[in-house]
């Protein structure tokens, strides 16, 4: 059961890294979204491994749903396809590549040379219970937190994304006879 | 499997996302880069939890992470939308107005 184990994780591992990188790879702009949600697919299906079943199906569900999202963005607000055009659309390639490869060798370095303590108590018999629990119970100021945090930045996008209205242009109460506009419109503007 | 193992791969996915975070210049492309990283923290957390101490602590660590990534979506789309409306283009390199 352990090789099994070890052979699905390396598989995942791998594939994991290998579409990670394929998402600044390819010129198609959906699939860099398909080969990120693959990437976040074998990352759920790892922490599934380490019977982290909620989240990891939580990851799943969502970076897939996002990645969706993600692509009709893309295609949205390219206004052409890159796989047909390639072009490039990335700066500073060289101090970008050097700073991920000295990062992946620090955090690499420190995961193999540090003396991580054994192992700390078991896990709980059904693990979603126990989170459950825990964000109903002891754990109830991050689920205080991130409730508000995430209604505040559906307030936000919404703000930043929409156009100007007449109340931005006009007033709160409507009465402004000429439109507060960043420039004139019209005729001899 | 060992704790080395995952925290290996995480720390080159992590570092996958980092250089698509820094060399892209669209919007989204840049959003991408930044799930990547993040992606490779919740492996890394999952890792974590499993090998040192599998308490609740770790999984609601991991929901915090993934409510930050959701945030990041949405305020990112918010920005390409808003920088789209504005210059008609989602390319960084159009936005530096604030640039030292």
């Amino acid at each position: 059961m352990s090789v099994v184990i070890d052979v699905l994780f390396w598989f995942l591992a791998a594939a994991a890294i290998f579409f990670g990188i394929l998402v600044f790879k390819v010129d198609s702009m959906a699939r860099a979204t398909y080969a990120l949600a693959i990437s976040f697919v074998a990352v759920g299906v790892m922490l599934m491994i380490v019977n982290l079943e909620f989240v990891g199906i939580i990851t799943i569900f969502m970076m897939v749903m996002e990645m969706a999202i993600m692509g009709i963005y893309m295609v949205m607000f390219m206004g052409m396809n890159p796989a047909l055009m390639p072009m490039s659309m990335v700066h500073n390639r060289r101090w970008s590549g050097a700073l991920a490869i000295g990062t992946f060798i620090v955090l690499a370095a420190g995961a193999v040379l540090i003396p991580w303590p054994a192992r700390d108590g078991v896990p709980a018999l059904d693990l979603t219970v126990s989170l459950g629990r825990a964000l109903m119970g002891p754990k109830i100021l991050a689920m205080l937190t991130i409730s508000p945090a995430l209604f505040a930045t559906i307030v936000a996008a919404l703000v930043i994304a929409n156009p100007r209205g007449r109340y931005d242009r006009r007033g709160d109460d409507l009465k402004k006879r000429t439109p507060a506009d960043p420039t004139r419109g019209g005729i001899g503007r | 499997m060992t704790l080395q193992a995952v925290l290996v791969v995480a720390a080159a996915i992590f570092a996958v996302g980092l250089y698509g975070a820094l060399s892209q210049q669209v919007v989204v492309m840049i959003m991408m880069g930044l799930e990547l990283m993040l992606n490779g923290v919740i492996l890394a957390i999952g890792a974590f939890w499993w090998f040192l101490s599998p308490a609740p602590d770790g999984q609601v660590l991991v929901l915090v992470v993934i409510t930050a990534m959701t945030v990041e979506m949405a305020m990112g789309f918010g920005v390409a939308t808003l920088m789209h409306r504005s210059r008609g283009s989602d390319m960084t390199d159009s936005a530096t107005d604030l640039s030292g």
